[in-house]
């Protein structure tokens, strides 16, 4: 039986008011408000972490394969899913993909990732979903976008919940599109789009579903699906015969936004947080057609559920206070041009140390025990030459041995927060803070590692960071 | 090993005033400081036999060539050393050293900087981390001021003081800075300020503010130096200075990778005072140094290099500073020509600036007379660069020749 093994997901600890972006132009909009991510943040960022909330407490060398959707890829050239592979210590010898170019590729890889299970060609697979679009300022969009991610381990062993069956539609509707050379998204007039699209396609896939699989309406527990604002959501659910106060999971959309690719999968996350053994869930996607899946969870449910998920992330949050910082981190104007040189990274560099770089490998001293990073020929401690033990710190936490607010370091959030922690398990790490209150930063504060873009290339200077995204693990006070 | 205590005299000093000179290049700088030691010396380019010149920022000059360029040194053997705010003390003992083994009888020790034509303020960039830029966070803006908060913070919290009480500890080294460097007319910064004008300054590292942080600028010093013995050729009434210790210790570094680093005291500090008590025979620092030239980069930094270089118990700065034990009349007068933080810091100029004023004020001509200081026997310059866990300290020790 193959299905899903474990789930995890991710919500950015940002959130803008709807209010404030009203404030920003001048003019009335409803209540609720959006998460942001950070300015250090993307979606191969926010995947890396719905993959290891995914896998908590599991082993990672029992993933075979990495499936990765998103219409907001770093790169159009240069797969994201492979950096997160190596963010996320998963082994080298596995399969892995980015599904791009429509929001309905969550849904296309889970059937692959399913199909692959089956077939007998892996026995675990990852997939993740992760979204961080810029909408245009002052449109809809604006209003509705969200970030986010969310992430399935799809195996046929310790499954919390069966699939069931799917149903798959295909269409060449074009509701909304973007060219490479765009900055924004074009799109059609709302109404065509939700009487001809969302109304019609999502319901044609569940009915298809439910004449498959010979079910009703009525047996469903929850669903979870996308639409991309909460009225037409509500109007979908009509449409597919469901009760809206008992059987559909609360979309987010005035909480979180509509996270594009990884909107319908965290909407599953959170269904499966609240769902029993025996229960029913379907969840469909939508895009250029849309699928249809029907999961049974079963009592294996209850051993995965310490999960950060969408519950915790969700409840733990920070306001911008502004739409002028909004601007800032999400870099929407054009900068005064930068008088000092451009930072380069240089690729042998990041190569040779990859293990380091992504996967945060330090090293034990197999002669005086101590942990250092980063890595050594000669132990910083007692001098034995080449006599280590890799360890991986990406997955450890610390406390903060101090601290400095650096107000004109080259960074788009200020002040820079350089800070030296001790690791609870021994060694220490020098990074800087991400995702903080700078009035509540102490010495002895409690941090953990996350994975952030250390210096992109979209700073006033033509080759910064030699043009990449230069990704590396950043330390923030205990998210939640 | 034989000691170098008094096989070397220095008979002949230059300073440039510190300061932004948007008019003058880095030979200007150069010939300036020169100039002043050759005729303080009695001496020409033409009776220098070898050189040694030091400077950090390599974009506004190239190898020792710099220095023979600018003088026209016909041929001589020109070394350029670099060891970052420790360059200046590696230009004299490089000098001592050729001396002291007899390759050479005369030769000059020279130090600049022309930082000013980099088109921010600051320096241009904090010493990287391994695997440079992604992993270190450098360079970037500030750099040094960041990392040396990092210290700062530590301090603090490691001797249980607010940090408003730690502020005010160190708006006071500041504000003794500033009255010093004001009545020094080589100084960059002849502004006297108040606590409370330390205290409101913006924020630029927290904890540390504008007030905090040296000046940096443009400048040069220059030393004109010959083996003991033959300094009265020089200066017949005595009036030079012999070099008591010359010591640089580079770290090992990775003090902010290292658990047992604690930031509250400069380990290459303690080592290279170690090294250059020892040569100089000195056992009790701060009785017997006349005064002391320290690397105040920021304010913090003072604190910590006096401590570390036990002119004060660990941990007791705050009880200094509010006797007023390191101001002009003190115990130990510290940083009276007004320090890095205002005579300015031009990084490869400030180890020889720094020996320049006990020179000067060993030969009773400070300028300003309410600067003069009395009685002089030994006088300490100290330096360091990199950052807090990974610096290279130089420290120089120069006072009263053997014969007097």
């Amino acid at each position: 039986m193959v299905g899903i093994v474990s789930y995890g997901a991710y919500v950015p600890i940002y959130r803008l008011s709807r209010e404030a972006i009203g404030a920003m132009w001048n003019k009335g909009v409803g209540k609720g408000e959006r998460a942001i991510a950070n300015a250090d943040e993307d979606s191969v960022t926010m995947g890396v972490e719905a993959v290891i909330d995914c896998l908590h407490g599991m082993d990672r060398s029992q993933v075979d394969g990495l499936y990765f959707a998103t219409d907001s890829p770093p790169y159009i050239e240069k797969q994201a899913a492979s950096i997160i592979r190596a963010a996320a210590d998963l082994r080298e010898d596995i399969l892995t993909f980015d599904v791009a170019h429509s929001l309905r590729g969550a849904g296309s890889a889970m059937r692959a990732a399913a199909d692959a299970v089956a077939a007998g060609s892996a026995k675990r697979v990852m997939v993740a979903a992760s979204e961080r679009r810029i909408p245009a300022p002052n449109s809809d969009s604006e209003l509705q976008f969200g970030d986010g991610a969310a992430a399935f381990l799809i195996g046929d062993i310790d499954v919390a919940a069966v699939l069931e069956g799917s149903y798959h539609l295909t269409s060449e509707f074009i509701d909304t599109w973007k060219k490479p050379e765009d900055t924004y998204a074009l799109t059609w007039e709302d109404r065509f789009v939700r009487d001809e699209a969302y109304m019609k396609m999502i319901p044609q896939a569940v009915g298809g579903l439910f004449k498959k699989l010979g079910i009703a309406p009525k047996d469903i527990t929850k669903a979870a699906f996308y639409a991309a604002d909460a009225r037409t959501h509500g109007a979908i659910a009509g449409a597919i015969k469901l009760d809206p106060k008992t059987q559909v999971q609360n979309p987010m959309l005035d909480n979180v936004g509509n996270t594009g690719t990884a909107l319908a999968p965290m909407i599953l996350v959170a269904a499966l947080e609240e769902a029993k053994p025996g229960d029913r869930i379907l969840f469909a996607t939508y895009g250029d057609g849309a699928d249809a899946f029907l999961f049974k969870v079963t009592e294996q449910i209850e051993k995965i559920r310490d999960r950060r998920g969408i519950k915790r992330h969700v409840a733990s949050k920070m306001m911008l206070p502004n739409y002028g910082k909004y601007v800032e981190i999400r870099e929407l104007m054009e900068w005064e041009s930068a008088r000092r040189g451009a930072r380069r990274s240089s690729l042998p560099v990041i190569w040779r140390e990859r293990k380091m770089i992504f996967a945060l490998y330090g090293q034990k001293c197999r002669a005086c025990g101590n942990i250092q990073y980063p890595r050594q020929r000669i132990c910083i401690y007692c001098q034995a030459k080449d006599n280590f033990d890799p360890i991986r710190l990406s997955d450890k936490t610390g406390k903060v041995f101090t601290f400095s607010m650096d107000q004109r370091a080259q960074e788009i959030v200020l002040p820079k927060v350089f800070t030296v922690v001790n690791l609870d398990e021994g060694g220490r790490f020098y990074s800087v803070m991400t995702d903080r209150d700078t009035t509540k930063i102490s010495v002895g504060m409690p941090v953990e590692m996350t994975f952030r873009i250390q210096m992109g290339p979209s700073e006033n200077l033509p080759l910064e960071g030699s043009g990449l995204y230069n990704y590396f693990w950043r330390v923030r006070p205990v998210r939640c | 090993m034989e000691s170098l205590k008094d096989k070397v005299a220095i008979v002949g000093m230059g300073c440039t005033a510190f300061g932004e000179f948007w008019h003058m290049d880095t030979i200007d700088l150069i010939v300036e400081a020169a100039d002043e030691a050759f005729k303080d010396a009695g001496v020409t380019a033409k009776d220098i036999q070898a050189a040694w010149v030091g400077y950090t920022v390599s974009d506004t000059a190239m190898t020792g060539i710099i220095l023979s360029s600018a003088l026209q040194l016909q041929f001589l053997p020109v070394t350029r050393v670099e060891n970052a705010c420790g360059t200046g003390a590696e230009t004299i003992r490089g000098a001592a050293l050729g001396l002291a083994s007899k390759t050479y009888d005369l030769v000059l020790a020279l130090g600049f900087e022309k930082m000013k034509d980099a088109g921010f303020g600051g320096i241009g960039q904090a010493w990287p981390g391994k695997w440079h830029p992604v992993y270190g966070a450098a360079p970037e803006v500030g750099g040094a001021v960041g990392r040396y908060a990092l210290a700062a913070t530590k301090y603090f919290s490691t001797y249980g003081l607010t940090p408003e009480q730690g502020k005010t500890m160190l708006a006071k080294v500041s504000v003794k800075s500033h009255y010093n460097g004001s009545r020094n007319p080589k100084a960059m910064l002849r502004n006297r300020i108040t606590i409370e004008q330390v205290l409101n300054a913006p924020i630029i590292a927290w904890p540390l503010g504008l007030f905090d942080c040296c000046g940096i600028c443009d400048g040069a010093s220059a030393a004109i130096m010959c083996r003991t013995e033959d300094a009265k050729r020089y200066r017949p009434n005595g009036d030079y200075v012999t070099v008591k210790a010359s010591a640089i210790a580079c770290g090992p570094g990775w003090g902010k990778e290292r658990t047992n680093y604690g930031y509250t005291v400069w380990e290459e500090t303690e080592a290279a005072a170690k090294q250059a008590y020892e040569m100089a025979g000195i056992k009790n620092p701060r009785k017997e140094l006349s005064l002391a030239e320290i690397h105040d980069c920021f304010s913090i930094a003072e604190v910590i290099a006096a401590e570390s270089m036990s002119l004060c118990q660990k941990g007791h700065a705050r009880d200094d500073i509010e006797s007023g034990a390191w101001e002009q009349n003190g115990e130990i007068p510290v940083n009276v020509s007004g320090g890095l933080k205002a005579f300015g810091h031009p990084a490869g100029a400030s180890g020889g600036r720094e020996v320049y004023e006990f020179y000067k004020q060993f030969q009773g001509k400070a300028e300003d007379p309410s600067r003069q200081l009395k009685d002089l026997k030994m006088g300490l310059s100290h330096n360091q660069g990199g950052h807090p866990g990974n610096f290279v300290a130089g420290i120089t020790i120069v006072g009263e020749p053997p014969s007097k």
